[in-house]
């Protein structure tokens, strides 16, 4: 069992009482507590139980504009005394920064709705494995399919934030997670693929059945790929590639990369950065949303932010210290974005697949070739041609490059958006990529 | 050592016996003890931005039956915790009915001093250095627009305990030292990145104002960037320079050869063995046993000793890289490969440090033995598809050659090839290996870990640059 508020915070309030008594003018706490069981299925077989349970403490402490933290996974007092002595000694030989110090306070959340985060079911061992047997039996159905690995999660979660502001608040969370990897096999290639579904509440959890057809055919369309030639190229993101051009917009916008100038989309605010059509929100108050929260990670509300407007893009996402050096306030986006999403476009799936002759869909990229200093983004890439709005055969070995300043101005956006993730896409295309192929 | 029963209502006695009464049916596991201390300093933006320190503290209990494995991993060390962890793996291996296999192979030697780096080194003194490698590098030229510094150290001590009360144990020290330097000119801005590290204290990689040589080589990188030009795109020769640039063969080959994949036949090698898979004169090994590299280990983390193992001799493909587990259902033994993060994770078969040993060639006739092509000095990272062999890594610096000669330098691009065939197309190997200066850390199945590389300068015939030049 996950731990209970009470134990949090009396944890919580233990560490901020015993280092305003050290000395400390401001501190700052998180107590933690994860529980999750997973069972791990390989060849329609038993392969791993895997249970764990989670501790975290830490504590951050400040001097005046002197600040130092310290974390730890054992709570034992006598630790918990040890490490606050440790951490304000630090916080004393630490020089002083003018932009360090609490959130203010009237930006702190004041009311904690339920926004639906907690499903209290358990779901046994057992009824995990009968659901991976579903699963599996499906995803192994066709023989091209030579090794299936799938895995069901049950996580529970805790936790609280307390700051000597006054600030102590916390709430359970929840999540089911089923996933189905595959690998498919003929004369001339070998592929994998997968599928994957993620909820707060067990009954919203994807069929079984439906996660593994879906893995096995991911995958075996992917066998016998060919190399293309290089060339330049529509490409047609698949929605779980999109959200990924989603969160590096998301960490160029981030107020750290913005006050360090280290962002290509510096002092681009009311600047148009987009295609006309593109709007792009932070909607932390989805119920049952995976991103969803009701403050950020210093106890600041998050109020739903629509960053890009027809283009244009409106916010920066700002914590704390990097908003006093900015001077902007705090719009509770410290430790990251919640359910971030591009609003729906209005072309059907099947026309963006039709809007070139040729062009190139894009299902898994590999490497780690987003630049958010200079903008530059190159990847490897695997995914299929399409002529003429059809599938035409499996692609790989290649990879797509460009600068996001450009794409982003030739973004078109299908209809299909879906809260599958945190972040979420409909499905992407970019006019004028390069491809390397041969 | 870090005595973990010391605070707890449980004595090492009672543990040792929930652990042969939990696995005595089983064909492998142990209790895995683990004390860690960790320490992170930022400079950043002229200013100190973080001083953090960690202390963890966990265990993990692991029972294994025939391909099953059990997994149980909590914060407190006490009778509770483990008697329900016991339960736990029990539940799962009910019908468990295999022989113990207490064999585990000794070793005296050790690989690096049991120290703690973080209690070498005052955080003053360690404050100093950063705001010395600020104030440096910001004089250096008025370019400088952004500096960033770290010192991570880390002592971590483990102990393994095995059915019986057969005790393992170890005591890790780490650290690295990291410098990036963001220059701008014209309105134009690119980055450069540099550290060292390894298992030594600060002072073996930093003593004598050693920290400026770091500092140059952020500093020598961004400026090379600041004048490149838009890569070319399409296959072409590729000629890599020593040290770094094996994260090639890390990402081609390393993680295609590790025994979970190729039991499991997922790996693109795993029909491969005995079998030609590199021209004659590639040789790579993978070794745990150098002293005080981040990748060494004195015994991995189920306990045994490193080695130094031979994974492809002269072209032919040789050994996998084992833990007890996959070792044990392929009829093979272990090569000390068995590595996890920390407690809250399984073991993995991974690699320590992978290595692709010298060969004649020089460089300069590697360079000119190419018309069209780049030269790749540095690296990112990389990523592997290890099923379909497909692998990628993206230059941080790297040149055009033109008709023998270098050129240009060209902007950050992805470099994609084919894991099974690119040894292949590897013609020249030099005779200049290096080790990389002490900063990989490899990703697999959610847990990082530290490793090194190394490799001589080699020309491989034919890969796909991502650039955006056609």
């Amino acid at each position: 069992m996950v731990k209970d508020q009470e134990f949090l915070e009396k944890k919580a309030s233990y560490c901020l009482s015993l280092a305003k008594k050290l000395g400390a003018t401001d501190s700052s706490v998180v107590v933690k507590n994860s529980v999750s069981e997973t069972v791990n299925f390989r060849n329609s077989k038993l392969d791993e139980s895997n249970r764990s349970d989670d501790l975290g403490i830490s504590i951050t402490t400040y001097i005046g504009k002197k600040k130092s933290s310290i974390s730890s996974s054992n709570l034992l007092n006598d630790n918990l005394n040890i490490l606050i002595e440790k951490c304000f000694e630090t916080t004393k030989n630490t020089p002083e920064d003018e932009f360090n110090s609490l959130p203010d306070k009237d930006l702190l959340a004041k009311e904690v709705r339920d926004l639906d985060l907690y499903d209290d079911s358990h779901i046994p061992n057992d009824q995990k494995i009968d659901y991976l047997k579903k699963l599996e039996a499906a995803a192994s159905n066709d023989k091209k399919i030579i090794n299936t690995e799938s895995s069901f999660t049950q996580n529970k979660s805790n936790f609280v934030l307390a700051n000597s502001e006054g600030f102590c608040d916390g709430y359970k969370t929840s999540s089911f997670t089923a996933s189905s990897v595959t690998v498919a096999k003929d004369e001339k290639s070998m592929e994998r693929d997968y599928e994957y579904s993620s909820k707060c509440f067990l009954k919203d959890l994807d069929d079984a059945e439906k996660l593994g057809n879906l893995a096995a055919n991911q995958t075996i369309r992917k066998l016998n790929p060919k190399k293309i030639g290089s060339e330049k190229i529509a490409i047609i993101f698949d929605k779980r590639i999109a959200k990924g051009i989603l969160s590096t917009f998301a960490n160029a916008i981030f107020s750290s990369a913005i006050s360090r100038g280290t962002s290509f989309l510096k002092d681009k605010v009311n600047q148009k950065i987009f295609s006309d059509k593109i709007n792009v929100f932070d909607k932390p108050d989805i119920p049952k949303g995976l991103g969803s929260r009701n403050f950020d990670s210093e106890g600041v509300k998050s109020d739903t932010l629509k960053l890009v407007d027809e283009g244009i893009l409106k916010h920066y996402l700002i914590d704390t210290y990097n908003g006093k050096k900015l001077n902007l306030k705090s719009n509770g986006r410290c430790g990251g974005t919640s359910n971030l999403y591009f609003e729906n476009g209005n072309t059907t799936f099947k026309d963006l697949l039709n809007s070139d002759s040729k062009s190139l869909y894009i299902t898994e990229t590999i490497g780690h070739g987003s630049n958010i200093v200079t903008g530059d983004y190159s990847v490897g890439a695997t995914g299929f041609l399409v002529e003429n709005g059809e599938f035409k055969y499996p692609i790989n070995e290649i990879t797509i490059a460009g600068n996001f300043k450009d794409m982003f101005q030739n973004i078109t956006l299908a209809n299909d958006l879906e809260f599958k993730y945190a972040t979420n896409s409909p499905t992407m295309l970019i006019e004028g990529m390069v491809v390397a192929g041969k | 050592m870090s005595n973990f029963f010391e605070k707890s209502d449980l004595s090492r006695k009672e543990a040792e016996s929930i652990i042969s009464d939990t696995l005595q049916k089983c064909d492998d596991g142990e209790l895995y003890l683990e004390n860690s201390k960790s320490e992170s300093i930022l400079l950043d933006d002229n200013k100190i931005k973080n001083s953090n320190y960690n202390s963890d503290f966990g265990f993990g209990f692991r029972a294994i039956s025939d391909e099953v494995v059990a997994y149980s991993h909590s914060n407190e060390i006490s009778k509770n915790s483990l008697k329900q962890s016991s339960e736990n793996l029990k539940s799962t291996l009910k019908s468990a009915k295999g022989t113990y296999n207490h064999e585990i192979p000794k070793s005296n030697k050790k690989y690096y001093d049991n120290i703690n780096p973080i209690e070498q080194k005052s955080l003053n003194e360690k404050i100093k250095i950063l705001k010395d490698v600020n104030d440096y590098l910001r004089s250096k030229s008025d370019k400088v627009k952004q500096v960033t510094a770290n010192f991570l150290g880390e002592q971590k001590s483990v102990e393994i305990i095995r059915c019986g009360g057969e005790t393992l144990s170890d005591v890790r020290p780490l650290i690295r030292f990291n410098v990036s330097v963001m220059l701008e000119k014209n309105g134009r801005k690119e980055t450069g990145v540099y550290g060292v590290g390894g298992r030594q204290s600060y002072d073996s990689y930093l003593k004598d104002e050693n920290w400026k040589s770091v500092c140059d080589e952020a500093l020598r990188i961004a400026s090379v960037n600041l004048e490149s030009k838009p890569a070319p795109a399409g296959e072409m020769k590729v000629v890599l320079g020593p040290g770094w640039p094996a994260i090639l063969i890390h990402e081609a080959v390393g993680h295609g050869l590790e025994g979970d994949f190729n039991r499991k036949k997922t790996s693109a090698f795993h029909n491969l063995m005995g079998q030609k898979v590199a021209s004659e004169g590639v040789t790579i090994i993978d070794d745990g046993t150098i002293d005080n590299r981040r990748g060494s280990l004195t015994i991995d983390d189920e306990g045994t000793p490193t080695e130094k193992t031979v994974l492809i001799e002269n072209g032919i493909l040789k050994n996998f890289m084992q833990d007890r587990l996959n070792a044990r259902l392929m009829k093979t033994r272990s090569t000390g490969s068995g590595r996890r993060e920390n407690y809250r994770h399984i073991v993995l078969p991974r690699m320590r440090n992978t290595m692709m040993l010298s060969g004649k060639q020089t460089q300069e006739e590697m360079i000119k033995a190419v018309d069209k092509g780049i030269f790749a000095v540095s690296f990112g990272g990389g990523q592997v598809d290890i099923t379909s062999g497909k692998f990628v890594f993206n230059c941080t610096e790297a040149y055009e050659i033109v008709d023998g000669k270098i050129g240009s330098p060209i902007k950050g691009a992805t470099l994609i090839g084919d894991g099974p065939s690119i040894l292949k197309e590897v013609s020249m190997v030099g005779n200049d290996m290096m080790m990389d200066p002490g900063i990989g850390t490899c990703g697999k199945a959610g847990q990082g870990v530290p490793v090194g590389v190394a490799q001589p300068s080699i020309l491989i015939d034919k890969m796909t640059v991502g650039g955006t030049k056609l």
